[in-house]
Order: structure tokens, then C-alpha cells, then sequence
């Protein structure tokens, strides 16, 4: 296993991730001797995991069972361990395709944070590109570095530990794409200049306030960045649903036993493709909206160095 | 590495680029002496070859591309300005100078720069509107009169952004941001074994390769007699790229799954010597001379002139596949050839036909003008456990279908059905808020993830379901009407 290429078999010292139902997971260290608990019982790694193939089911010690799955930047994303908040999956797609991002990129990125694009950048510009990401925070870096080492990743990654803002990414005119997700990102442009090739190397910058995005904005200008574009992405996610509907008594037209109006045991009646699981209702499938969604995230800025 | 100056890479002739002005985008291929339209303005690109993309040019007397020189920013005399438009009437008559001087001017080959000076001093109006009005009406002049094209190097995000908005009809409205979630749900990248089935002109297929940097294989199923790979050619990957990209028709699905696959009957091949027309709708597969074009692989792209008829469209490879045809009308030994090739043919379905028996491919993309349900059914069979797949739809109803499918088969989990909702903003001092239009709808996915699927457990396949949907207490308070 690694997070950038496909195994077929747990192996020891792989991460997995144990999905126990609906966005319901998390990962898992696959040791030798180790057991890890579930709500379902527990999971013997050397017995269960270990030489199993991913995506088979195991059955936990008190008969409920789980599903092992192969690690992608996504399934982290989504489960791994918060040291600060993180990008998501909408976001990240949005920023690899606008950025040009590819097998062979060079990219840079400042903060670190909790490796969540990271892992994503690494996944996308392997196996001949490379990530420069920096992060001012000692133990952030560490832990990053960490990460990366268990994942099999650390040789398209370099993790530095300075401030971007007045030391830079550590390295010149070589980058096809900077990525910025600081409190204070206009500080950074003129470093996020240098570190860019000589020409066509792409820019984002990521702010949760529009006050920072203006300050971005007039940067980029600043530095003669071209093509500055700012924008927004959400995400709506449906739940599939078969609802029924009553239909409602309005009683009868006239004083005789015929039924009137919405009559669903009518053959003609095209509202209902199933079969009414009661009288007086209407069934069908939705795609129900969840009752919250998340409303923002940040800002997207993008620019090209010309 | 050399550390320093790394310059982008140059225009050459033969390639497909993209011309950029503002928002507006199109793909043409850079060939001398061919006349190109854009944006109302006629111009040859013989002059562009040689210079870097991302060269901005203008437009000469003559058709001759010029790179624009870079020019002061505009210093105009301190702004005279108003406060407000309280007393601006709009009587149409504020600006003096008529159709025919502003022709004239264009006529004498005053820059467009001038022009709009020109017409800034003609506006009786110009000196009572706001300092942002002001900006804005300057903006808008500039638009129209300067007109400058910059030569951009296509990409996932130039192609996708240029075809949701030329062409939507021939991607299925595919929205760019929607293409960009596809490529990362779907863990795209090198080394991958993929499948793709697209009727999107070739653009999902292109951005899958470009994403896998030519490690890996993609195995394309594709209906009729060829895929169409019109958008595939624009992206300009090295020959080496198609080496693993395979094709397989969705028609041999059936008997491949159920063992009696054959190469008795291959689906047949339309003629390939005529250019075919672009349909607008996009809703029929011309191109299948593609086909041909990828077993070609030492033939050298030797781009002469041909005098076609002029057309505006996106697409290129057609008329370089329609020269390539009628050199090869001429040669003698053509049912030879053509022998040769339907033998070439047999030999690569039989390849990728073991392919996909492996079963064991990385992943699957389906974005189609088709029915997803039959689709993802059929084609799942092939993919390994642990694995990602994507399904683009147009309209939401036909993905909740194929997701109760789904459910019925077992063998997937981790179900989503989302869109994504996207937003561009204007940033200006004391003016920034979001653009007044905003696209409607860039299509559905439904995204999950294969697992092992247990035939045996048909009966608690439905307490599966149970298990990877809601918690049941919230799957009863929908069915109560409480929710």
C-alpha cells in the first residue's frame, strides 16, 4: 500500500481504513500482535487484516462486521487527525485542475497545516514531481514529516519548517504552482513570485475573508500576476430517499360510492412507478437536500505568472 | 535542473492553442497562411510561431499577429468626477462621436487605445460620473477596442472552461468544477488501470490522461463503431500517451461478461475519407476516423494546407485526419492495407479484452449521454475491490435509480449523490462582490467505493443497505413526514 499507488493486501505497517458504515470510518495502523476496538468488537490485525485483501469484510470478535479499505488522499481527508482546520475534497478539485497540477508538477504550498492537501498534491504530481510545502510551526512540521514517512511518501515531499512570509519556500524560479492558505497571503506573493518558473506558473490563494482576498487581489496586481480570478465552490450532497405521500381526503363529488379526483388505484395514473405500499399514498424516490450543508469554506483566488 | 530561467514552452506549427481574450477561449490549430476568425477580428498566426504561450498579441492591418508591447498604465489627468448619477440623463446623444468617425479612426489605424481616449473626451457625460463609473466605462471601451489575444497552452482547465462555455451541448454540460471533482473522487493519477466511458467529445478522456501523465492504462468503452476524441487531440500529449490508451465497445460488453465474447463481429467502421460535419447537439459520434489515427503511431504529422472550407469550430483533428485519408485514397494497395488493419484491429480487442477479464481494474469513470444505471452495473464487474468510481449525470433522477441499483447489487459502498455549486467574484477596492450571472446547473455525481461482493449473502444484502444508509431512527422520521 501507499497513498500513491495501489497494493492489493494489508500488509503490516500499512494504513488502512476501517469503514464501519454510513460516514462512519477511520484509519487504522496495521500491526503485527495489535488489536484495535470497534463498536462492533474487536479487530485482530494479524488475524483479520493482515494478508486479507482490501475491501473484504471482517467480521468483528461480537459478530457485527466492517469493511477494509484502501487509503486514497480522499478516505484521509476525511479521517485523518485535525491540528488545524482543513481543506476538503471540493476544494482540493477545484485547486489541483486550476492549477494545472500533474504527474511531474512542482508545487509549492504554505501552510502545512494538518497535511490534508498535501496528501492530495503528493498524489497528483507523483511519480516525477514533487511538493515544497512550508509550515511555521515546529511540531505541525514534525508531525507532518512523520505522516508522510508511514504513508511511503517522504521522497516527493519536503517539509521546511520557517515563516513563508519572510523566508520563502526554499526554493527559485522552479515551481509550476503555488498554493497559499495563510492569514496573511499578500505577504507571501512576492515570494510566491520568485519561486515560480519564469513564466505561465499558476497561483491560489486560499481566505475565508473577503478583506483578505481584496488585500490578495491588489498584490497579485502588484507583482504583475495576469488572469486573477477569484471564486467560490459548494458542495451539495443528496440523500436517496423513497418518500410516500398521503393523498388527502377530499371527500366525494357526488353522493354515489365512486371515488373521485386522485385516485391511485387508477391505471392511468402516472404519479406513482411503485406499487402503493398503502391506500391513499403516492410513492416515490427523491433526492432529499440534507437539513445543513456547509455554507463556505474560503475564497479561491487563482493567477498565472506571466 | 538548471536552476533559472525556465522558459514555457513555444508555439509550434502543427499544435493546438487556445486563443484567450477576457473570458472568452477557442481552439484552433496553428498552421501558416490559415485564415483564423475570433472574436470578430481576421488574423494569420504565422507571426505567433516561435513566440512562448501565454504571448499576448494584437491584431495588425493586414491580419498579422503583433505581441502587444507593454505599455504604461493608462495616466490619465487627475479624474475629474461626480458623486452620484442623480442628474445624468441617458438620452443616448452624450457621446459626439458617430459610428462613422469611430470607423474612420479604425479605418486610419489609430490604436485602440487612442480610440478610447478619444471617445472619453467625446463623452459629455465622462467627467460628471463617479470615479468607479468612470473605471467601469473605461473598462468597457477597452473591451471593445483594444482588442488583444493572448496564446494560451491548453489544459483540463482551459478546454473545460472553454467547452462548458462554446459547446456545452457536446460534454453533456459537464461543468468544469464538476469535471474537477470527478478527477479527484475518482483518485485519477499514474499508474491507475482505468476505465472511461464518455460521449463527452473526448474532453473527460483527455483530462484523465492528463492526470495520469501517461503512467498507468485506460481502457475507453465507447458506443457506436469509435470513440470520438475530438477534445483528446487539443490537449497536445506526446505519442508515447497513447501507447496505453486502449478502447473496447460497450457492445462486446455483454458477451464478454457472459463468456461468449468474439471477434467474429466487429462493430463496423463508417467510411473514413469525408469530413464530417460538427453537429450542434453533439449527440452522434462522427469522429470514429480517430481510431484509425491512434494505430497510426510512426506516421509523421506532416501539416500541408488544405483547402477546406472554412469552419468555426473546435475541432481540429478532422481535417488533419481528412488529409491523412485522401493521401492514403491514392495509394494503390489500399484493400491490402485495409486487410492489415481490420487484422491490426482484431488483434487489440482481443488485448483489451484480456484486460478487462483481469478484473481488476483501479477505477471507473462514467460521464455519458446514457442511461447510467445499465452502465455502472455491467461495468463495475470489471473493477477491483477498494476501488473509487464516478458517475456523471446531466439530470439528478436517472443517478437516484442507479443508486437503489446499487443498493439491490451489494458491492459498493459509501453511496454519495452531490453537486457542486460554483460562484465567481469581482474584486475591486470598495466593490467587490459576487459576478451577476452564475451558471445554473454543471450536472449530478454519484460517487462510491467497490467493495467485495459477497453473492452468497443475496438475503442480507438488504440489511447492508440498512447498515450503510441513515441510522434507522432518521430513515423512519422521513418515511413520517415529520422531516
Amino acid at each position: 500500500m501507499s497513498f500513491v499507488e495501489y497494493g492489493d493486501t494489508i500488509k503490516d505497517g500499512d494504513t488502512a481504513i476501517v469503514f464501519l458504515g454510513h460516514e462512519s470510518m477511520f484509519p487504522v495502523k496495521v500491526q503485527h500482535g495489535t488489536v484495535t476496538q470497534t463498536k462492533y468488537g474487536v479487530i485482530r490485525h494479524s488475524t483479520d487484516l493482515i494478508g486479507k485483501k482490501y475491501g473484504s469484510k471482517v467480521t468483528c470478535s461480537k459478530g457485527g462486521w466492517v469493511f477494509i479499505l484502501h487509503p486514497t488522499p480522499e478516505l484521509w481527508t476525511m479521517n485523518l487527525p485535525h491540528r488545524t482546520q482543513i481543506l476538503y475534497s471540493t476544494d482540493i478539485s477545484i485547486i489541483t485542475m486550476m492549477l494545472e497540477l500533474k504527474p511531474g508538477s512542482i508545487v509549492c504550498e504554505s501552510g502545512t497545516g494538518s497535511g490534508s492537501l498535501s496528501h492530495a498534491l503528493i498524489r497528483t504530481v507523483a511519480p516525477t514531481g514533487h511538493l515544497y510545502t512550508v509550515e511555521f510551526h515546529q511540531q505541525r512540521a514534525e508531525k507532518a514529516r512523520e505522516e508522510f514517512r508511514e504513508h511511503g511518501v517522504e521522497h516527493l515531499v519536503t517539509v521546511t519548517n520557517q515563516d513563508v512570509c519572510k523566508n520563502g519556500f526554499g526554493v527559485s524560479n522552479i515551481a509550476d504552482a503555488v498554493f497559499l492558505d495563510i492569514p496573511s497571503p499578500w505577504e507571501a506573493i512576492g515570494h510566491a513570485k520568485s519561486a515560480l518558473k519564469a513564466e505561465g506558473g499558476r497561483i491560489c490563494s486560499f481566505s475565508p475573508c473577503i478583506e483578505q482576498v481584496q488585500r490578495t487581489y491588489l498584490a497579485m496586481e502588484e507583482y504583475g500576476f495576469t488572469e486573477i480570478n477569484t471564486l467560490e465552490i459548494l458542495l451539495r450532497v443528496y440523500n436517496v430517499r423513497t418518500i410516500s405521500l398521503q393523498i388527502p381526503d377530499l371527500g366525494k363529488a357526488a353522493e354515489d360510492n365512486s371515488s373521485t379526483g386522485f385516485d391511485s388505484s387508477n391505471p392511468s395514473n402516472q404519479g406513482s412507478p411503485c406499487p402503493k405500499p398503502q391506500q391513499g399514498t403516492v410513492q416515490f424516490k427523491s433526492g432529499v437536500p440534507l437539513r445543513e450543508m456547509v455554507g463556505h469554506t474560503g475564497y479561491l483566488t487563482f493567477a498565472t505568472k506571466s | 535542473m538548471e536552476d533559472g530561467l525556465r522558459l514555457g514552452p513555444r508555439i509550434c506549427e502543427g499544435d493546438c492553442a487556445v486563443l484567450k481574450r477576457d473570458d472568452v477561449f477557442k481552439a484552433v490549430p496553428v498552421l501558416r497562411r490559415r485564415k483564423i476568425i475570433f472574436e470578430k477580428q481576421w488574423f494569420y498566426l504565422d507571426n505567433a510561431i516561435g513566440h512562448t504561450y501565454g504571448t499576448t498579441f494584437e491584431v495588425t492591418s493586414g491580419g498579422n499577429l503583433q505581441p502587444k508591447q507593454e505599455v504604461e498604465g493608462t495616466t490619465t489627468e487627475t479624474k475629474e468626477a461626480g458623486t452620484d448619477n442623480r442628474n445624468i440623463v441617458d438620452d443616448g446623444k452624450s457621446q459626439k462621436l458617430t459610428h462613422d468617425d469611430i470607423k474612420a479612426l479604425k479605418d486610419k489605424g489609430i490604436k485602440g487605445q487612442e480610440i478610447v481616449q478619444q471617445l472619453i473626451e467625446n463623452s459629455t457625460t465622462f467627467r460628471d460620473k463617479t470615479e468607479f463609473a468612470q473605471d467601469k466605462y473605461i473598462k468597457k471601451k477597452k473591451k471593445k477596442y483594444e482588442a488583444v489575444i493572448t496564446i494560451v497552452k491548453p489544459s483540463t482547465r482551459i478546454l473545460s472552461t472553454m467547452y462548458y462555455a462554446r459547446e456545452p451541448g457536446k460534454i453533456n454540460h459537464l461543468r468544469y468544477d464538476t469535471l474537477a471533482q470527478m478527477l479527484t473522487l475518482g483518485n485519477i493519477r499514474a499508474g491507475n488501470k482505468m476505465i472511461v466511458v464518455e460521449t463527452c467529445a473526448g474532453l473527460v478522456l483527455g483530462a484523465v490522461m492528463e492526470r495520469m501523465g501517461g503512467y498507468g492504462s485506460i481502457i475507453q468503452m465507447y458506443p457506436g463503431g469509435g470513440p470520438v476524441r475530438a477534445a483528446t487531440s487539443c490537449f497536445g500529449f506526446p505519442k508515447l500517451f497513447f501507447n496505453t490508451l486502449h478502447e473496447f465497445p460497450l457492445s462486446k460488453v455483454g458477451s464478454l461478461l457472459s463468456g461468449t465474447f468474439s471477434t467474429e463481429t466487429l462493430p463496423s467502421e463508417p467510411e473514413d475519407n469525408t469530413l464530417v460535419e460538427e453537429e450542434s447537439d453533439g449527440l452522434t459520434d462522427e469522429k470514429q476516423a480517430s481510431l484509425q489515427e491512434i494505430e497510426e503511431s510512426t506516421t509523421e504529422a506532416a501539416m500541408e494546407i488544405n483547402q477546406t472550407e472554412e469552419q468555426e469550430t473546435v475541432d481540429i483533428s478532422a481535417e488533419v485526419i481528412e488529409f491523412r485519408e485522401s493521401k492514403e485514397k491514392e495509394n494503390k494497395e489500399n484493400v491490402r492495407e485495409k486487410q492489415r488493419k481490420q487484422w491490426e484491429r482484431r488483434k487489440k480487442l482481443i488485448e483489451t479484452a484480456a484486460l478487462l477479464r483481469e478484473k481488476n481494474a483501479d477505477g471507473l469513470i462514467v460521464a455519458s449521454k446514457f442511461h447510467p444505471t445499465p452502465l455502472l452495473l455491467s461495468l463495475l464487474e470489471f473493477v477491483a475491490p477498494s476501488r473509487p468510481f464516478v458517475v456523471y449525470c446531466q439530470y439528478k433522477e436517472p443517478l437516484l435509480e442507479c443508486y437503489t441499483k446499487l443498493r439491490e447489487r451489494g458491492g459498493v459502498i459509501n453511496l454519495k449523490l452531490s453537486e457542486t455549486w460554483l460562484r465567481n467574484y469581482q474584486v475591486l477596492p470598495d466593490r467587490s462582490h459576487p459576478k451577476l450571472t452564475m451558471s445554473g446547473g454543471g450536472g449530478y455525481l454519484l460517487s462510491g467505493i467497490t467493495v467485495i461482493l459477497d453473492k452468497g449473502e443475496s438475503d442480507s444484502s438488504n440489511l447492508e443497505a440498512l447498515k450503510m444508509e441513515e441510522p434507522s431512527s432518521k430513515r423512519c422520521r422521513v418515511q413520517d413526514l415529520h422531516y
